[in-house]
């Protein structure tokens, strides 16, 4: 009993620390893109474990398959909903800020090897 | 422990709600406000345990259901500017 316990009360540090990890990245991180991946933290690491040390104190109960339902809510519509977050910024031209734009550059070679045919 | 869970959730509510003030895009508070209705649901049922009464967790997953709803109209309503947006009309756009 103790030993789930001392295990139960990991998990739920851990989830709080995950938590507040992800929501600073939320403030400080420069784009929406950016933001999208630190909410992503939130979504998967701080639910994840907060809930996994909600059931062990629950034991095998009720409460317990209602926070895996949870899980599984969490685990399904967190992708969904930044998929569609980044396609309407997709679609209303925000571009993601790269120190390095890699695709802009393997296209300019690609023009370059066609002899300034567009691909 | 719940105390301590239920006080870090509330931190992070309020940086979430700080970046759905600040948020320069109006993406920038959809996806916060997407993040406060997660910490919502994790504060609802922290203080469930909290209280001895596990049974808030099923507002809990109403409130999920609703928050992926309402965070997918809104977006649909600022990428087209009508929730009655017929697909067919994009495609032969």
């Amino acid at each position: 009993m103790l030993i789930l316990d001392a295990v139960s009360w990991a998990c739920i540090v851990a989830g709080s620390f995950f938590t507040v990890v992800g929501t600073f990245g939320l403030v400080r991180m420069p784009d929406v893109f950016t933001r999208m991946h630190a909410a992503s933290v939130v979504d998967t690491l701080g639910v994840g474990f907060l809930i996994l040390g909600m059931a062990i104190q629950a034991g095998f109960s009720l409460v317990a398959l209602k926070l895996g339902f949870l899980l599984a809510l969490f685990f399904f519509t967190g992708p969904v909903v930044t998929h569609a977050l980044a396609q309407a910024c997709l679609h209303e031209n925000i571009q993601p800020v790269l120190s390095e734009d890699r695709r802009a550059r393997a296209r300019a070679e690609i023009i370059d090897e066609s002899g300034g045919r567009q691909p | 422990m719940f105390v301590a869970a239920a006080f870090a959730i509330l931190v992070a509510l309020a940086l979430a709600i700080t970046r759905a003030i600040k948020g320069p895009t109006v993406f920038d508070r959809v996806l916060a406000g997407n993040s406060v209705g997660t910490l919502a649901i994790m504060l609802l049922a922290v203080v469930g345990f909290l209280t001895g009464r596990p049974e808030f967790l099923d507002i809990g997953l109403t409130y999920g259901l609703l928050n992926l709803i309402s965070t997918l109209a809104v977006l649909k309503f600022f990428r087209h500017g009508d929730l009655a947006y017929d697909a067919d009309t994009e495609r032969q756009l």
